[in-house]
């Protein structure tokens, strides 16, 4: 990496074919997204602290998590971030619901 | 099964949809395995942010709706009256922001900034640090949007980029390549095509196509 020129910073890098299938997005996703919307929108976090979180998981992160997962983690420390709860109590509740198992729909108490 | 989509949906041979979607595409992957790690996470956000009195699920549910109301043909529809009436067209150019809320769309705080492909001149959009994008008149933008390879080449060799899209422009013609950010994002105007004189905004509006608002295509032709 040249020096000053951050991972996300990707424009005018070789790249290959623009890979043009899509997907519809799953309802998590959706979630991820109404989720930064609402609370960003109620202020516990910006756009710009979403983006700065998602640049702090790497270059890695872009390759190995999909979007929605680098959304998710973001939105998660920011959170964290802004005193919501401790990441103690975030463990806790993700230890609680993993426990559920499953499927993401069985996972689910709403 | 792979899904065909030249079938007939209103025929009246059976076939399997098992394991699509709504629209007649296939789920995300992870839509149907294992619970993951990151799914989980979701889920604990979410119960954390509803318990502790931030947002309500309710909220959520609308949000989404919203989302999913949005769609290309918002963008066309002010697309088609930017062809049809000269005064919003010129309105749309100063303050895109202002004209699409005046037809009735919500576009936030942000600075919308419309670009105008004419004979000499195609515009393209892109955002090579994330993935900014004219959500609230497109929709949630298409997975390409956000690759590594449109990101990164689209302003570096557009016409190479345009191509694997199956658009390819006259070397005479200009392109110019706008690169968002999360405060200022772009939409093209296309350039009306040809042979629709007389056509109604609403007609004309069926040949906006996203990715025509995108510039990485073209409006359709009347009767394509």
């Amino acid at each position: 990496m040249e020096p000053g020129h951050a991972w996300h910073d990707m424009g005018g890098e070789a790249a290959g074919a623009v890979d043009l299938s899509t997907h519809d997005y799953a309802l998590w996703e959706k979630r991820v997204d109404a989720l930064m919307v609402l609370l960003s929108g109620k202020g516990h976090f910006t756009v710009d602290g979403l983006r700065r979180a998602i640049e702090d998981l790497g270059p890695e992160a872009f390759e190995t998590m999909t979007y929605y997962e680098r959304w998710i983690a973001s939105v998660s420390r920011n959170m964290v971030e802004a005193g919501a709860w401790s990441t103690a109590e975030l463990a806790a509740k993700m230890e609680e619901v993993a426990r559920r198992g499953g499927t993401y729909g069985g996972a689910n108490r709403v | 099964m792979p899904h065909d989509h030249d079938h007939s949906h209103d025929g009246a041979v059976p076939h399997d949809h098992t394991g699509m979607s709504p629209s007649g595409h296939p789920y995300r992957p992870d839509q149907d395995t294992a619970l993951s790690y990151w799914q989980v996470m979701e889920i604990a956000v979410r119960e954390l942010a509803v318990e502790r009195g931030l947002i309500t699920p309710a909220e959520i549910a609308a949000q989404i709706e919203t989302m999913d109301a949005r769609s290309p043909a918002n963008g066309a529809a002010v697309v088609a009256r930017a062809w049809t009436d000269p005064a919003f067209k010129a309105r749309l150019l100063a303050d895109a922001s202002e004209a699409s809320r005046e037809m009735g769309f919500d576009i936030g705080p942000l600075r919308l900034i419309a670009v105008e492909n004419t004979d000499e001149v195609h515009n393209v959009i892109v955002c090579t640090l994330c993935s900014c994008y004219p959500r609230n008149l497109l929709g949630l933008p298409p997975d390409w949007y956000k690759s590594r390879a449109y990101r990164s080449r689209t302003v570096k060799e557009p016409r190479r980029v345009l191509a694997e899209f199956g658009l390819t422009l006259p070397e005479s013609t200009t392109v110019r390549v706008h690169d968002s950010t999360a405060d200022m994002r772009y939409i093209v105007l296309p350039a009306r095509p040809e042979g629709t004189e007389g056509m109604t905004a609403e007609a004309l509006a069926e040949l906006v196509t996203r990715d025509s608002m995108i510039g990485t295509g073209l409006p359709r032709s009347p009767g394509a």
